[in-house]
C-alpha cells in the first residue's frame, strides 16, 4: 500500500500544484483600512491558495502589516475578507482566530513577564496542542530547555522562536507570518526559515517579508503592495526571474540564489 | 520605641485597606485601560453590607462567627456589584476614556448618594466582637487587635490573589493581558470574560475593604470609600499599573509615610508627604516601582 504512495516531496508539490486551482482559503477584496487620518489600505484584493505560501511584498509603509492586522480584526476596515468562503470582516479576533488562524507577529510581542512555557500554555486553545508541545519542542529544543526563563530575557531569535511555536501549536487553516526574520543575526534567519518551511508544509501562509532571499525561499506566489494598493500578483518565480521588475517594485535588486519549490517552501511529511 | 511599634502597626492596618481599595483599581486599568472612579463606592458597598449583618441577623449566634459572614456576605457583594457593573454599563464604553471618566464618577456619586438616602450620612458604628477592641503586647507596644485583624485579611487576600493570578488560567490571561491584549486575543482568547472577572475581583476586594474599614475608622459612612480612593490611585501610580506586588509594596509605603509623618510632624502634614512621595517615586520611575506586569 505504501508503494501506491506518492513520494512525500512529490505529494506536497502536487498539493500546491492543487491548491493554485481550489477555492482560496483567504481572499480579500477591496480592503480599506484608516489609521490616525491616513488611507492606509486603498482597495487591497488578494486570494491566498490552500497548501501555498503567499508572500506579501513591499517598501516601508506600503500596508503589509495593516492588512494582516485588518484580516485579524484588530483594525477597523471596509470591503471584504471571506475565509473559506465565509464573510469574517467584522468577526471579533478571539473568535475569528479560534477558526484556525495562526498569527506570528512583527517584533514578536511574546509576553515578556511570562515564562516560556507559560507563553505556549497560554496560546494552547486546542486539544491537540499537548501533542504538538512535543514536536514544537524537537523543532526548537532551546524552548525546553528554557521553559521557565521569562520570555523577556530571551535573545531576539529565541523569542522569535517562541512566538512561531506558539502559532505551531494548534493546527491552524491559515498561518499570518509578519516579517519573522526582521532583525535577526544570518544564523537564527535560517532557523527560522526551516521552522516556517515546516509550518508550510501542512498549512497555508500569508506571509510578510522584507528579506527577498527569504521570501524567494518560501513563497510560492507574490502580491506587492504599493502605497496601500495592489501592485503586481502572480507566481514568486516569475518575479524573482524578472530583477528589473523586482527592482521597479520593490526598489531592490532581487535575491540571489534558487527558487523555492512550486507552491513555495514545503517539506513534505515534515511536522507540524 | 512602643509609640513608633503602635504608630507603625496602626500605618500597616491602613496600608491593608489601601492595598484593598488599590489591587482591583490597579488590575482593572493595566488590563483594561479604564479609570474606576466608582470604585470607592464598592467600599462603602462592603462596608455597609457587613453592617447590615451584624446590625440585623442575629439568627447567627456570637459576634465572631456573625463578623466572618459579615466579610463574606461583602465580598460577595462586591464581587456580584463588580461583574453587574462591568457587563451593564462599562462594557459599552471600552475605548470611549471621556466616556468612561464621565460614567464612572457619575456611578460612583450615584452609590455614594443611594447609600446616604438608604442609611443616613452619619457614621454607623458595626457591632463587634469584645476581641477587636483588646490589644495584644508587641514589642512593648499593646496593639489593637482591629489593627492586626486589618493587616492579616489583607495579607491573605494577597496570597489568595498572587496565586490566583499564577496558578489559574484566568490568572495567566490577566497577566498576559496586562502585558498586551491585542496579542491575547490574537491567540483566539476572549479577553472580555477576564474583563468581568478582574472588576468582580476589584470589587470583591473593595468591599472586603469596605468591611474592614469600618472596624479600622469605628464605623461606616457613605463617602468613607470615595474620601480614600485618591491615596489608592496614588498607590496604583506608585505600584506600577497592573502590578499586585507593586500595588502591595506601595500601600506599605505610603500608608507608613502618612502616620508616621502626621504622628511626629503634625496632623495633615502626612497626607502632603505622601504626595511628595509620589512625586519622587514618579521622577525616579515612571513607570512605577514594579510597572505594567500583572504579579
Amino acid at each position: 500500500m505504501s508503494g501506491a504512495r506518492p513520494a512525500p516531496a512529490t505529494a506536497a508539490a502536487e498539493a500546491a500544484v492543487a491548491g493554485a486551482a481550489a477555492p482560496p482559503v483567504l481572499e480579500v477584496h477591496d480592503l480599506h483600512v484608516r489609521r490616525g487620518g491616513a488611507h492606509v489600505l486603498q482597495g487591497v484584493d488578494l486570494a491566498v491558495h490552500p497548501h501555498r505560501v503567499t508572500a506579501l511584498l513591499g517598501r516601508n509603509g506600503a500596508g503589509k502589516t495593516t492588512t494582516l492586522l485588518a484580516v485579524l480584526g484588530l483594525l477597523p476596515g471596509t470591503g471584504r475578507v471571506r475565509l473559506d468562503g465565509e464573510d469574517v470582516l467584522g468577526v471579533p479576533t478571539a473568535r475569528l482566530v479560534r477558526r484556525g488562524i495562526g498569527y506570528v507577529p512583527e517584533d514578536r510581542e511574546v509576553f515578556g513577564a511570562l515564562t516560556v512555557a507559560e507563553n505556549l500554555r497560554l496560546a494552547a486553545r486546542t486539544p491537540q496542542a499537548a501533542e504538538r508541545l512535543d514536536r514544537v519542542h524537537e523543532l526548537f529544543p532551546d524552548l525546553r530547555q528554557r521553559h521557565r526563563q521569562r520570555a523577556g530575557t530571551l535573545s531576539g531569535g529565541q523569542q522569535q522562536m517562541l512566538a512561531i511555536a506558539r502559532a505551531l501549536l494548534n493546527p491552524n487553516r491559515l498561518l499570518l507570518v509578519d516579517e519573522p526574520t526582521k532583525g535577526l543575526a544570518p544564523a537564527v534567519v535560517a532557523d527560522v526559515v526551516a521552522a516556517l518551511q515546516r509550518a508550510a508544509a501542512e498549512t497555508t501562509v500569508l506571509l510578510v517579508e522584507q528579506n527577498l532571499r527569504v521570501a524567494r525561499q518560501l513563497a510560492g506566489d507574490v502580491v506587492v503592495l504599493d502605497h496601500g494598493r495592489v501592485a503586481h500578483r502572480g507566481d514568486a518565480a516569475g518575479l524573482f526571474a524578472d530583477p528589473g521588475r523586482v527592482a521597479a517594485l520593490l526598489g531592490v535588486s532581487g535575491p540571489p540564489g534558487p527558487p523555492g519549490p512550486p507552491g513555495g517552501a514545503r517539506t513534505a511529511g515534515a511536522r507540524p | 520605641m512602643s509609640t513608633f511599634v503602635l504608630i507603625t502597626v496602626t500605618g500597616l492596618g491602613l496600608a491593608g485597606l489601601y492595598f484593598l481599595l488599590a489591587a482591583g483599581l490597579s488590575l482593572i486599568f493595566g488590563l483594561m485601560d479604564v479609570l474606576n472612579l466608582a470604585h470607592g463606592a464598592f467600599f462603602g458597598l462592603g462596608g455597609y453590607a457587613a453592617w447590615l449583618v451584624l446590625d440585623r441577623l442575629d439568627v447567627v449566634a456570637g459576634l465572631g462567627w456573625r463578623f466572618l459572614v459579615a466579610v463574606l456576605v461583602a465580598a460577595a457583594t462586591g464581587f456580584t456589584a463588580g461583574a453587574l457593573v462591568e457587563r451593564l454599563l462599562v462594557a459599552r464604553s471600552y475605548g470611549d476614556h471621556l466616556g468612561q471618566v464621565l460614567l464612572t464618577i457619575g456611578l460612583g456619586f450615584a452609590l455614594v448618594a443611594l447609600l446616604g438616602g438608604s442609611f443616613g450620612y452619619d457614621a454607623r458604628p458595626l457591632p463587634q466582637p469584645a476581641w477587636f477592641g483588646a490589644t495584644t503586647p508587641l514589642l512593648g507596644a499593646r496593639v489593637p487587635n482591629s489593627r492586626l485583624l486589618v493587616l492579616a485579611v489583607a495579607a491573605v487576600l494577597f496570597a489568595a490573589l498572587l496565586l490566583f493570578l499564577r496558578r489559574t488560567r484566568h490568572g495567566l490571561v490577566i497577566r498576559a493581558g496586562v502585558e498586551n491584549r491585542a496579542m491575547v486575543r490574537a491567540l483566539g482568547i476572549d479577553v472580555s470574560r477576564s474583563f468581568t472577572l478582574v472588576f468582580a475581583i476589584g470589587g470583591l476586594l473593595a468591599a472586603v475593604g469596605g468591611a474592614l474599614g469600618a472596624v479600622y475608622f469605628n464605623g461606616i459612612n457613605p463617602a468613607l470609600g470615595t474620601s480614600q480612593l485618591i491615596f489608592a490611585f496614588i498607590v496604583v501610580v506608585i505600584g506600577g499599573l497592573g502590578s499586585v506586588t507593586g500595588t502591595a509594596v506601595a500601600a506599605v509605603l505610603v500608608a507608613l509615610v502618612q502616620q508616621l509623618v502626621n504622628y511626629y510632624g503634625a496632623a495633615g502634614v502626612g497626607d502632603i508627604a505622601v504626595v511628595g512621595l509620589l512625586a519622587v517615586v514618579l521622577l525616579a520611575r515612571p513607570q512605577g516601582l514594579l510597572g505594567a506586569v500583572a504579579r
